[in-house]
């Protein structure tokens, strides 16, 4: 009897936590949906702003999107070039036990926990060093930074599932560890690198306050690495701050475009992910 | 000489014993059983073998292992080819993340097989001679993990003899399997013997009567006993090694 109890206690315990969380993120969804739907038009996804734009004049948010997809893809793919190489040498094959690894480790998740206004603060200083201005390029650096600690702790968290009797199998028949890693780890681990990327994209994508002071803002779209570039959190953020309810409600339809992106991306990759993983021994 | 002679071989994890000090030639074309209780040692006499036990965490080898005449634990030993000579046969089948084919052309591609024709031969060939390929020709580009366990079994005994050793180590191979995939197993293991130096680990004592030419008992941690299996079945010398071989311990 107290058995059965403590079954049914948790069951609703796991069912209302789930419902609060699914709860408040379609709450969430339904208001930015509700208050943007009424601005979301062709106009808005293919137009750059008019010069009245931010007065409830015509024009739409393409700078932006064009903008965050040029910031966010280019930092992630940048981030997948540090952060792979990172969450191998974190295996126990390379140099997982050593006292290094740990600080590595550590340091990681500090950087994790760093806000990323001081990610763009540190970007702002360099691009002064550097002589650069607002730019693409600026940007991508803050991005890059904002993304890698996740991404490599979360590949790294992936890897370490990956059984070592599969890795010994590859290693028996005289495999280098790089080979083992090409061939047989990343293959199985793709899934849930995937994930890993996306996670950090996600951060990436959805980030405003590191591209504040690097990337800046422009009405036109990105032309080159050395000029300033839009990015849709930052023209949510202007577009909120208008007095102009037609603005304001743009501001939501922007945001919606953001969340849209997002879940494309998401099944694109995962879709993907499981089409490459299709060999994957182990469910 | 041999293919494989261990001389003074210990092993200790953390200071706790491995195995003790050792010394032990494996006859060459014969089926070598090394038995004994669980936790006796045999996994990690056998992963010493081709130095696999360097993955292990605290391991901690001394003496020496002759693979044709050579100390593996030399330094500047190329684990690459040191491994090519031996292949392994792991408890629970380990398949690779592709397909059937690639799983038996993975060794001869990393030891530089390339040509499309060459590799095909080897698949089928081996195949042929771990008694797959009947089954799985018709499907050799589909997912290896879609294999039952006993194929799969049989599928990493085709993927170990692709690279040619000379010696397969076998880490209790049937533990996993039903009766009938073990029984495909050793059909293969005693076809295999006249060619190949087998090791092969077991705690089924009536695996090893059916198996072995040569048998070497371990307990906690010793090599005990030695000798050629009718021998140590029928005649064994020392006290637990009759214990265990009349099944009083275990
Ligand atoms: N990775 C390891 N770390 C620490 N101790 C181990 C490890 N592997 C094996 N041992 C210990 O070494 C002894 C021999 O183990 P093993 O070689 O696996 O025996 P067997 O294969 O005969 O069952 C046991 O006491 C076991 O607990
Ligand atoms: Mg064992």
């Amino acid at each position: 009897m107290r058995r059965r109890l403590e079954e049914v206690g948790f069951r609703t315990l796991m069912l209302m936590a789930l419902l609060s969380v699914v709860g408040a993120l379609m709450l969430l969804i339904m208001v930015v949906a509700i208050n943007g739907a009424r601005a979301l038009n062709w106009e808005m996804v293919s137009q750059v702003p008019t010069g009245g734009y931010y007065l409830a004049g015509g024009g739409g948010v393409l700078n932006a999107i064009t903008g965050s997809l040029a910031l966010a893809v280019t930092a992630t793919v940048v981030a997948i070039l540090f952060a792979l190489p990172v969450a191998l040498f974190l295996q126990s094959d390379y140099g997982g036990r050593t006292r290094f690894a740990v600080v590595v480790r550590t340091y990681l998740d500090l950087l994790w926990g760093i806000p990323p206004i001081v990610y763009g603060a540190f970007g702002f200083t360099l691009m002064l060093y550097m002589g650069l201005r607002a730019s693409l390029l600026g940007g991508v650096i803050a991005l890059t930074f904002v993304e890698l600690p996740i991404m490599a702790r979360a590949m790294e968290e992936v890897l370490r599932t990956i059984p070592r009797a599969l890795k010994e199998a590859s290693y028996a028949l005289g495999a280098t560890r790089w080979e083992t890693m090409r061939w047989v780890v990343l293959r199985q681990a793709m899934p849930g690198l995937v994930t890993a990327v996306l996670l950090a994209f996600g951060q990436g994508i959805g980030n405003a306050a590191a591209v504040l002071f690097t990337a800046g803002y422009t009405d036109n779209l990105p032309r080159s690495l050395f000029e300033p570039v839009a990015s849709l959190p930052l023209a949510v953020f202007f577009q909120l701050g208008t007095p102009f309810p037609e603005v304001q409600e743009r501001a939501y339809a922007s945001a919606l475009i953001l969340l849209v992106i997002v879940l494309v991306i998401s099944i694109k990759s995962r879709l993907l992910g499981r089409l490459l993983s299709k060999h994957n021994v182990l469910d | 000489m041999p293919h494989v002679a261990v001389r003074d071989l210990s092993v200790t994890y953390e200071g706790k014993i491995g195995f003790k000090s050792t010394t032990v030639e494996i006859p060459d074309a014969c089926i070598t059983a090394v038995i004994g209780p669980s936790g006796c040692g045999k996994s990690t006499f056998l992963r010493c073998l081709n130095r696999l036990i360097d993955n292990t965490p605290g391991a901690r080898v001394q003496g020496e292992v002759l693979i044709d005449g050579t100390n593996i634990y030399d330094p500047g030993t190329d684990l690459s080819a040191l491994r090519k000579k031996l292949g392994l046969l792991s408890q629970r089948p380990q398949v690779l993340p592709m397909s059937i084919y690639d799983n038996v052309a993975y060794g001869p591609r990393i030891h530089g097989t390339r040509r499309r024709a060459e590799l095909d031969d080897i698949v089928r060939k081996q195949l042929e001679v771990a008694g797959l390929w009947e089954e799985v020709h018709d499907r050799l580009h589909q997912p290896a993990r879609q294999l039952s366990l006993g194929q799969q079994q049989r599928l990493c005994l085709a993927r170990g003899l692709a690279v040619e050793p000379e010696v397969l180590l076998c880490d209790e191979p049937t533990a996993s399997l039903d009766p009938v995939s073990s029984g495909h197993v050793e059909e293969r293991l005693i076809e295999l013997k006249s060619e190949y130096t087998i090791v092969l680990v077991t705690h089924m004592l009536r695996q090893a009567h059916r198996l072995a030419d040569y048998v070497l008992f371990m307990y906690m941690g010793e090599l005990v006993e030695e000798g050629p299996a009718d021998e140590l079945f029928s005649n064994p010398r020392d006290e637990r090694t009759r214990d265990y071989v009349a099944g009083t311990i275990s």
